[in-house]
């Protein structure tokens, strides 16, 4: 068993506080002892990598890491911060009071008022999303800094980000109103999106539906090409993930035929860990943390546009523009996909595996026949 | 400690260490218990099927379903027992216990011909031929001295390994 003892020190390791770097852990090729020259029983009975890494994955797995959200840190309760940060809390709730109140006493008569003048009711609208996202972020205190050139209007170009909760978007829009797509939510997000996300051109999907993808994809060309259509922005994780990795990218955002800007956008977990954790909190609950705690600081990097290079597949394309994106925000890329949240892996991992042991059995039979 | 509250006293952990017979230090047992509740979602005291397979490098592991009829139902001290045969303190012995106890899957103490074609089947799927595989197994136990009535037990295992 001296090849597995190897992997038997790091799963060790793996249990430390201090963990080392397990994406050089991953499974990658046969995890099952390939027998070389001729079959004995011991080739055959030796389960013992299988075992290791079925092992390994219980005991620490990279795609649980994706998600893992860490519990809020309660530092600001002693006698000097505290009147302060209810004072803050006070003036946070207020500022986001009076954003709505201003937001609708001018987005309602817009929308209705100017049907007729399409050009001049979309560019009041469009500065006016981009208000109400501004007042979101000063309800969080949000510190954010953007660097890069401001991303232009211009047709056949979409944005793609690295996903961590649903203020990237409010984050992104507050400086330019792009036409997200997005999943549908229940309740108030819901309604949101269908009145007010609406008017900056928005698309919705559906995670569950099958057929919904074609469809999609065919929104999102029809838009892109669009030469007054809002800039597109798309997140290609297709979920949110902790800001610590980054998830592999769906490939629809890339087979569009345009030029693809990517944006990183890295939270500094100093006061406030952004990551929102659908599984354990709504988006309410989560807003609320935001707006109780002191900050939320970011950064926002736009950066050098890409296109498909000759002879690249769109999935190359992704990967490419993913480790851009990663490399900038600090991430560390993970080879799972997004969805495996809601979803098995699909059973061509496993068979791989079992298809070149199969193969190594089969060849030392053929020598034993010799 | 059969519930799943987030804090482990002394004497749990005691007790873990005392049942996996000091395979694991305090430390990891602390945390195998922060990934124990991790992966324990509904609170339940022990990990369901469906929550090991949730995590996606274990359920594209040939030997998964294998290993959740073992695993199935364990509360947290039984699952840190099972997982000592990985720790790097386990001697090559436990080791060699813990794949005889894969084998053996009715328990009782003797592998059978179909108990080891069985787990040949989980390795290599449908890229052998039920046939070819009961030959490879014969042909290889005839060599090692077995027959295909052969009734395995844990010392011929650990002769298999040594030879």
């Amino acid at each position: 068993m001296n090849s597995s003892e190897g992997k038997l020190k790091s799963s060790s390791s793996e249990l430390d506080l201090d963990r080392p770097n397990i994406e050089d852990y991953l499974p990658s090729g046969s995890s099952i002892q390939e027998p070389h020259g001729k079959l004995r029983l011991r080739d055959l009975l030796d389960i013992s990598p299988a075992l290791t890494e079925a092992a390994g994955a219980i005991v620490d797995d990279s795609f649980t890491r994706c998600f893992k959200s860490n519990p809020p840190e309660l530092w600001n309760w002693n006698v000097y911060l505290f009147p302060l940060w209810c004072c803050g809390v006070v003036f946070r709730a207020l500022v986001l009071t009076i954003g709505w109140i201003i937001f609708l006493s001018c987005f309602i008569p817009v929308h209705f008022l100017l049907k007729g003048n399409d050009n001049l009711r979309k560019k009041m609208e469009r500065a006016l999303v981009e208000l109400i996202c501004s007042f979101f972020v000063a309800s969080w205190t949000g510190v954010v800094k953007y660097h890069g050139p401001r991303p232009s209007m211009r047709p056949k170009q979409v944005f793609v980000a690295n996903h961590t909760s649903m203020i990237d978007f409010i984050i992104l829009e507050q400086m330019t109103a792009f036409a997200v797509i997005m999943q549908k939510h229940p309740g108030w997000v819901g309604l949101l999106q269908s009145t007010i996300l609406e008017s900056v051109g928005c698309i919705w999907f559906n995670r569950s539906e099958a057929k919904d993808r074609e469809i999609v994809t065919r929104k999102l060309r029809e838009h892109s090409q669009g030469a007054d259509n809002n800039p597109l922005l798309i997140f290609p994780e297709g979920t949110c993930v902790n800001n610590q990795y980054s998830v592999m990218f769906k490939k629809g955002a890339f087979e569009l035929g345009c030029t693809v800007c990517p944006i990183a956008i890295k939270y500094n977990k100093i006061f406030v860990d952004a990551f929102w954790n659908s599984r354990k909190q709504s988006f309410t609950m989560h807003l609320l943390q935001l707006m109780t705690s002191w900050a939320v600081v970011c950064d926002v990097w736009y950066l050098e546009p890409q296109n498909l290079r000759p002879g690249e597949t769109p999935i190359e394309f992704a990967e490419r523009i993913r480790d851009i994106i990663s490399v900038r925000a600090g991430l560390k890329k993970v080879p799972w996909d997004g969805y495996l949240k809601y979803s098995r892996p699909s059973p061509k991992h496993r068979e791989r595996k079992q298809q070149s042991f199969a193969e190594s059995v089969l060849r030392g039979l053929e020598l034993e026949e010799k | 400690m059969g519930n799943t509250s987030s804090m482990l006293t002394q004497y749990d952990i005691e007790e873990v260490q005392q049942h996996c017979n000091n395979a694991f230090s305090q430390q990891e047992i602390v945390s195998l218990y922060e990934r124990f509740c991790q992966l324990d979602r509904n609170g339940g005291g022990f990990v369901s099927g469906e929550e090991f397979l949730s995590v996606p490098e274990f359920a594209v592991n040939p030997l998964s379903q294998r290993l959740l009829t073992m695993l199935d139902g364990l509360n947290f001290k039984e699952f840190v027992a099972f997982l000592s045969a990985f720790s790097p303190r386990a001697t090559v012995q436990q080791k060699i216990e813990f794949i005889f106890k894969v084998y053996d899957s009715d328990g009782n103490g003797k592998v059978t011909f179909n108990d080891m074609l069985d787990v040949l089947h989980d390795l290599t799927g449908q890229f052998i031929s039920e046939h070819q595989r009961e030959q490879v197994l014969t042909k290889v136990l005839e060599e090692a001295g077995y027959t295909k009535e052969s009734l395995l037990v844990m010392s011929d295992f650990v002769k298999a390994y040594h030879a």
